[in-house]
């Protein structure tokens, strides 16, 4: 007679429920929520740039950063919001989600985050946009009432770009967060993810600047923040994985899905190869004096940070607690 | 007063009538349900174990799902049994990414979120949730576990039992006899 084995022997385990979204593995949250991480993420890189510009009376050597980046904020900012009340169940009633304050839920905090960033930043853009485009007058549009609103705007600026360093810090770091409240979802539920989608944010944020850099003096320096950004990102990313590598078998199961399973060439190929190391030399050799197109490896970053949203979204779910 | 649920899994033969009795008694839309069967089996023919489990919503004590609904309706009532208000959840998807069990989902139609209630409209009349009360080999028990005379609290006395990941930290409070 065999010896019973428990090791080596193998554990089926079969399970009669097959619900869509729910089984095999989780897919309730898709290509929406990566969306709205990604925008948030930029938009409060965006606005902590252009307030620090501000507070530091660099407006006319950043123009690129104090006024034309963030006027993609208020568009970003709602076209994120659209995308997170498009994934809900029950989109006709998030209004509830102002209907109280929970701290203990980010999905609540974030709402709440949101709902005074994106005000605040549709009134900084409106401090300085007439300057931009003389042609907005606000009286062809019946609305005479926004001077007043601007001269508001322009008096408390200062007191704008203060709120806006912890709101827009607090907003980046939150799109790490609510991912990393999961503890049922291993790979998400890891402190280290909060200051990552943070520094990722900033980076896509300064890629954002680098385009619509008005001199090369500026191009240069958010170049500079950028490589700077980068390397924390891939330090925090290997931070990550040896975390993970160093944790027990639940979390090391749950970092196979992007090591060694259907999301391992996304990761490294598009992720860390073509959205970090590749915009990282190319950043490198022209700050070195070689002739780069900025935009190549600005886009690069841009496209590298949805696709990380995208990936630790949909491997998050396929990660879980073994019982 | 906690309610809880004690499951032999030795009696256990894994026919579904829980599931189907709770799929008529909850109206549960087709292809969802709220209890489900799992079967798990170890070692290598002809030594082979099978456990069977019935398994639900464990109506935890550390509700991860409370805790994330930003809008409160997950929420648990007196006896520890958790339920969601259809009125107050938007469908975000925050309690079903927090449960370690996925003893949640979105229903199809009212795109609110759905899940075992302990039959909580029985329980009020004093009767069993629907699973318990048609299991053929009789292998679940409900009660209080509060109380040390209750038929749940003497089985867990005296039974060995397992409960489903505590290691997740939430203290689940359904009980497998092994
Ligand atoms: S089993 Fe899941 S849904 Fe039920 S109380 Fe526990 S965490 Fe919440
Ligand atoms: S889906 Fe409903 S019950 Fe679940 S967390 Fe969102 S609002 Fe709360």
């Amino acid at each position: 007679m065999i010896p019973f084995q428990i090791s080596g022997s193998e554990e089926v385990f079969i399970s009669g429920r097959n619900i869509p979204h729910i089984d095999p593995h989780l897919t309730l949250w898709e290509f929406p929520i990566s969306l709205y991480l990604f925008l948030g993420g930029l938009s409060a890189g965006i606005l902590f740039f252009s307030a620090v510009v501000h507070l530091i009376n660099k407006e006319d050597e950043f123009k690129g950063a104090a006024k034309w980046a963030p006027i993609v904020v208020p568009f970003a900012l709602s076209i994120g919001l659209l995308a997170l009340v498009y994934d809900l169940g029950n989109p006709f009633y998030s209004w509830r989600l102002y209907t109280t304050i929970r701290l203990e839920s980010p999905m609540s905090w974030g709402a709440w985050v949101l709902l005074i960033v994106t005000p605040l930043s549709i009134l900084w853009v409106m401090t300085y946009i007439r300057e931009l485009f003389p042609v907005i007058k606000y009286e062809n549009y019946k609305m005479p009432f926004l001077y007043k609103v601007e001269e508001l705007a322009v008096k408390y600026k200062k007191y704008m770009a203060l709120a806006l360093l912890p709101l827009t810090i607090i907003l980046g770091i939150y799109t790490g967060i609510l991912l990393s409240a999961f503890n049922a979802r291993p790979l998400w539920n890891n402190a280290i993810l909060g200051p990552l989608f943070l520094v990722s944010g900033l980076s896509t944020a300064a890629a954002t600047i680098i385009l619509f850099a008005k001199s090369h003096h500026e191009r240069q320096w958010f170049s500079k923040i950028d490589i700077l950004l980068i390397v924390i990102e891939i330090g925090l990313i290997i931070h990550l994985i040896m975390g993970y590598y160093a944790g027990n078998e639940m979390q090391i199961e749950a970092l196979d899905v992007l090591m060694n399973g259907e999301f391992t060439t996304m990761f490294f190929g598009l992720l860390v190869v073509l959205g970090l190391l590749v915009p990282l030399i190319l950043e490198v050799f022209e700050l070195a004096g070689f002739k780069v197109p900025v935009i190549i490896p600005a886009i690069l970053i841009l496209i590298g940070g949805l696709i990380f949203r995208i990936l630790m979204v949909e491997a998050g779910q396929l990660s879980r607690i073994l019982y | 007063m906690r309610y809880a649920m004690v499951i032999d899994t030795l009696k256990c033969v894994g026919c579904s009538d829980c599931v189907v009795a709770c799929q008529t008694e909850n109206d549960v839309p087709h292809g969802y349900c709220r209890d489900w069967v799992t079967e798990s089996v170890i070692g290598t023919y002809p030594e082979v174990e099978i456990e069977l489990r019935s398994e639900r919503c464990n109506h935890c004590d550390n509700t991860p799902c409370v805790r994330t609904c930003p809008t409160a309706a997950s929420h648990v009532i007196e006896g520890g049994i958790v339920l969601v208000d259809r009125d107050l959840c938007i469908g975000c998807g925050a309690c079903i990414e927090s449960c370690p069990y996925d003893a949640r989902y979105r229903h199809p139609e009212w795109g609110t979120v759905d899940k075992c209630t302990f039959c909580v409209h029985r329980v009020h009349k004093g009767q069993d949730p629907a699973c318990v009360s048609v299991c053929p080999t009789n292998c679940m028990y409900f009660g209080d576990i509060d109380d040390a005379n209750s038929e749940v609290s003497k089985l867990i006395a005296v039974r060995k039992y397992k409960t489903l990941a505590p290691e997740a930290g939430t203290k689940p409070q359904i009980y497998y006899l092994i």
